[in-house]
């Protein structure tokens, strides 16, 4: 008797940078979209937003950077998940990233990153799709 | 307003009355248009309703001499200057500031030596947010998004070659703003400048931290004072200094609209008058080195509108409401940066193109500086060749297009004369809604800007997705894009590693003793408040005090803020 | 770790103390699939305090609970926090925003803080906090906060879970004079009343009292404290009460009482949240039959569940309510 149970999804600010803007619109059209979103707020770090998944048994995480510390902070949270075996959780990200270190980033292991402009719709998609996966079943 | 007769435009008469009406026949048979962008040809980018056309009715309230006046002349909608730019151009000041202290000072020999005239200093995040570099919330942030200064050392290898007496700086930062000032006047003073030499803005306008940027260390209380003493102290001992820029560029950038970019900018100016006043100092004595920051976004008309509104409603306030008696404490003058968040990844070429036109609209406007934002900017920090292109483009602005020889150039247009006053209409109505919040600290304490702009932005966003608006290159017009062949700059670890190592070895080479005597005294007046802390700020940063330990020791009387999640 | 797992493995995970496996059980309630896990572990629980914690919005309720998390730390108590956010109407996603503020905890392996949604879940508007309560019992967390946005009936219901349940207002602020004014009376173990440094705090202290001074109490006269969650002011006091309150209802056997009604209220919504789906599927066919009445289709819905033409009207027994106002019978 399983109902369907909405995605969960953390959208974190990492970092000192406090450009919330975007976070605060993805937060909001993934909640719109359905979903239950859990906004961590501003300046975590890496182990306080892996804590916060795992805790929260969330479906993906969405990390905002916007203050060009996305090569750190990113590969660190990578590093956390691994650890704490939680690695199956849906991690993407936005923010100011240059083309070459989104590809870098992407080859480390977060599935997704979404630069200014991205539509709202795209991100929606790719959360609902990958996260979707994530619950589905092991056939 | 009084119901005045106005001279704007010509007396209505039976033959142009029959001309309106065939025109109304004419309009009201067009088709409205299909295809992008065709979902919101009726309103600004703020959503402010627009007619077809206007017309003399729409002016017909305008008292020429309250209203608008001359250039130069209460309330200044034409300008603060009577010739405009035909005196005196606006000053072409670029923004910069990345990696360590010695990479930032050779670009600022480079931008000087390209006849930029004024520098503008961009401070990395553990800096503005009162972090030193070895701090374990410094990792990865060191040096990337502008220079990292922990301590007096690096203010002085900031600025070494550069004559500290006969530039302006320009400094963008808040919560430590206080610090950063000192450590300017302890570098100048220790080259044998005085500190009444020094010329230069420092932002430190904190109440739009917790409204947008959230740049901030102390709770909101506690910083007013912090910044009331760094205005009390710089208006007694630098006359050459702007004592704080309100800054709207961050609220509009957080996703506002013009009008509450306009409001809420105002407002918290507003706010540090009173605040000064109530500390016991004179309007007249502090006001004419207030100054402002705005936006240029892309709506060309809604920009012009909002920084000639500014102008009004400012010098009705200072005059009418605070008692100002000085005409110079009455004018609003201020900086305009082009918007960052109309920046696009997509076709990077493009920005320029964006640039150019926020850059005429606050021209037209009548900003006294201008900042020109780079392309690739919204990638990365600029290159030399962006930033290159950035200057030129106001240089061809300043000396090419001729939009300079004639003093507000829009004045008199029905159309911008409407827009202006809308402006100021839906500006008075936020200031009396902040009003009964109790002012600007209740109302930021209550979340209410916050979610002013959290809608806006969230509704502008929207109406993107919906094609009601067209970015070129975002939604529309888009092109298959491989990467792009921009050259980006790059900060590497090793700045972050570098400046820790120096940061070690300040700390090892300093007295300390002499840091411990400073940071208790220090202490000792945050908890005094009559005892304006800006003298034993200095003293800290003549010991070598780090940015982060003066910031700390000032947390432990004033605590951290910590923001409730507003939507 | 598999996000599929049988609830055998599961179980073995929750035992040997995983906390993500308590996350999952959690989620498992959300989905209202938690009832095999609970019945193996349901023997387990029995030993946490529990204090709800609710009140209108912007009181400062998570400024609160961490005040509170702090001091139960400092104890030695290890502790959860379940964080109850109403959800959208429109879209049944929710925003869960205020975790920032209990953010210092984020790395004590011994807080585990859980938001939750109110609306959408199985077992009606409280079924998966109940469970979440359950699950961090039995999981061996010596104290657990509900925290509650006390704007609706679900909210305050979701407060009642608790042993003991604090009732947060603010001083100056219209929306704490309308929850007085609209029953939360009732449920309060504790009224804190926080930002007491606000000029208005002695006026809102003056009316919880002649408020209270209305009514006559059975039992637990409800106590009134002071707080400024922000810098700590207050805190003591608060847990003195809480604790008082607890040896309370140990002597005078109300503890029973207490959970009995939280047992109540589960096995209620339980039952409930089935008999909805049901009753939505019935409706929807009866409701395609053409040119039927409202009353007749009600009556052939409830056949279908067996229930009688005014068989079930008799008189439900009413709980002993816990204060009468004065000088009335």
């Amino acid at each position: 008797m399983a109902l369907d149970r909405p995605l969960r999804v953390i959208v974190a600010k990492a970092g000192l940078d406090g450009h919330d803007r975007g976070a605060k619109v993805i937060a909001r059209a993934l909640r719109d979209a359905g979903m239950e979103v859990i906004y961590t707020g501003l300046f975590q770090t890496p182990e306080q937003i892996v804590q916060t998944a795992i805790q929260e048994d969330a479906d993906g995480i969405g990390l905002s950077i916007l203050s060009g510390a996305h090569m750190t902070l990113f590969p660190l949270v990578l590093e956390q998940l691994a650890a704490q075996g939680a690695d199956d959780i849906v991690f993407f990200g936005g923010g100011t990233i240059p083309p070459e270190d989104v590809e870098e980033l992407t080859k480390r292991g977060v599935r997704a990153i979404f630069t200014p402009g991205a539509p709202l719709q795209e991100i929606v998609d790719f959360v609902r799709r990958e996260c979707g996966k994530r619950r589905a079943p092991a056939a | 307003m009084i119901d005045r007769p106005t001279d704007m435009g010509a007396q209505t008469t039976p033959e142009f009355e029959e001309q309106r009406r065939a025109w109304e026949r004419e309009s009201a048979a067009g088709k409205p248009r299909s295809g992008p962008g065709s979902g919101a040809v009726d309103r600004t980018i703020s959503d402010i309703p627009l007619k077809t056309v206007y017309a003399p009715a729409d002016v017909a309230h305008l008292d020429l001499p309250r209203d608008l006046a001359w250039p130069g002349q209460y309330p200044y909608t034409r300008g603060i200057h009577p010739n405009g730019y035909r005196d005196r151009l606006w000053t072409m000041r670029q923004f910069a500031g990345f990696g360590n202290a010695k990479q930032t000072n050779e670009r600022y020999h480079f931008l000087l030596s390209q006849g930029q005239t004024g520098l503008s200093v961009a401070f990395d995040m553990p800096t503005l947010m009162g972090y030193d570099s070895d701090a374990p919330q410094a990792r990865g942030e060191v040096g990337k998004c502008g220079v990292a200064i922990d301590s007096l050392a690096d203010m002085e290898t900031l600025f070494e070659g550069i004559d500290m007496g006969s530039i302006t700086t320009s400094m963008t930062i808040n919560g430590p703003a206080a610090i950063a000032v000192a450590q300017y006047i302890a570098a100048a003073e220790k080259k044998g400048i005085p500190r009444r030499m020094l010329g230069g803005t420092i932002q430190a306008d904190i109440l739009k931290e917790y409204i947008a940027q959230k740049e901030w260390i102390f709770p909101p209380r506690p910083h007013m004072r912090v910044i009331v003493d760094m205005i009390a102290f710089c208006t007694e001992q630098m006359p050459r200094w702007n004592t704080i820029s309100i800054s709207g560029y961050h609220i509009r950038e957080a996703g506002s609209t013009a009008a509450q970019e306009l409001a809420f900018t105002l407002a918290d100016g507003f706010a540090y008058v009173e605040a000064c006043m109530k500390a016991g100092m004179d309007v007249d004595s502090f006001a004419s080195r207030l100054s402002y920051f705005f936006n240029a976004h892309i709506d060309f008309f809604e920009e012009i509108a909002k920084f000639r509104a500014a102008r009004r409603i400012y010098a009705r306030h200072m005059r009418e409401k605070y008692g100002a008696k000085n005409p110079k404490s009455w004018q609003l003058r201020f900086h305009t940066q082009t918007a960052g968040c109309s920046a696009t990844a997509q076709q990077p070429e493009n920005n320029i193109v964006r640039v150019a036109y926020e850059a005429l609209s606050a021209v037209l406007g009548g900003t006294q500086s201008l900042h020109t934002n780079s392309m690739d900017e919204v990638l990365a920090l600029p290159s030399e060749k962006s930033v290159e292109i950035a200057l030129r483009t106001q240089q061809v602005l300043a000396y090419e297009t001729n939009v300079t020889n004639v003093v507000d150039p829009l004045g008199g247009s029905y159309y911008v004369e409407a827009l202006t006053d809308e402006m100021e209409r839906q500006a008075e109505a936020y200031f009396a809604q902040i009003e009964e919040f109790g002012g600007v600290v209740e109302a930021i304490e209550s979340g209410f800007f916050q979610r002013e702009i959290a809608e806006a932005s969230y509704r502008y966003q929207r109406s993107v997705e919906a094609k009601d608006r067209v970015i070129v290159g975002v939604n529309a017009f888009q092109k298959n894009e491989t990467q792009s062949d921009l050259e980006l700059l790059r900060i590497t670890e090793e700045v972050e590693r570098e400046q820790a190592r120096g940061v070690a070895q300040v700390r090892a080479k300093r007295d300390a003793d002499r840091v411990q005597v400073t940071l208790d005294r220090l202490q000792a007046a945050c908890r005094d408040p009559k005892d304006n802390l800006m003298p034993h700020l200095i003293d800290c940063v003549n010991a070598y005090c780090t940015e982060g330990e003066i910031v700390e020791a000032m947390v432990k009387v004033y605590g951290r803020y910590v923001e409730r999640s507003v939507f | 770790m598999p996000v599929q797992q049988s609830t055998d493995a599961l179980l073995r995970e929750f035992e040997e103390h995983h906390p993500r496996a308590l996350a999952r059980a959690i989620s498992l309630a959300e989905a209202g699939s938690a009832g095999p896990l609970i019945r193996q572990v349901y023997e387990r629980t029995g030993r946490a305090m529990t204090i709800g914690l609710t009140g209108p919005p912007g009181v400062g309720k998570s400024t609160l609970s961490s005040a509170l998390v702090r001091k139960a730390r400092s104890l030695g108590k290890t502790v959860g926090v379940i964080s109850v956010d109403p959800s959208s109407p429109f879209s049944h996603g929710a925003l869960l925003g205020d975790r920032i503020r209990l953010a210092e905890h984020f790395l004590d392996p011994d807080v585990f803080i859980r938001s939750m949604a109110s609306h959408g879940h199985l077992g009606g508007l409280s079924g998966a906090s109940a469970d979440a309560v359950l699950l961090m019992d039995a999981f061996g967390l010596d104290i657990v906060f509900i925290e509650t946005v006390g704007v609706g009936q679900s909210e305050i219901e979701i407060a009642r879970l608790a042993q003991t349940t604090l009732v947060a207002l603010q001083p100056g602020s219209g929306d704490s004079i309308q929850v007085l004014k609209a029953g939360i009376m009732e449920i309060a173990d504790i009224f804190v009343v926080n930002k007491a440094d606000h000029p208005m705090a002695g006026q809102l202290r003056r009316e919880i009292r002649s408020m209270m001074e209305m009514l006559d109490f059975s039992g637990w006269v409800p106590e009134l404290v002071a707080t400024q969650a922000l810098d700590g002011t207050g805190i003591n006091e608060l847990w003195g009460a809480i604790e008082a309150h607890v040896a309370y209802l140990n002597e005078s056997g109300e503890i029973e009482e207490r959970r009995r009604e939280a047992f109540v209220q589960q096995v209620h919504q339980l039952v409930l949240g089935r008999l909805e789906r049901r009753l939505a599927r019935s409706i929807s066919q009866v409701a395609l039959c053409a040119g039927i009445d409202p009353y007749a289709a009600a009556e052939g819905v409830l056949r279908q569940f067996g229930a009688g033409e005014e068989s079930d009207d008799a008189a439900l027994p009413v709980g002993r309510p816990r204060a009468a106002v004065k000088g009335l019978a």
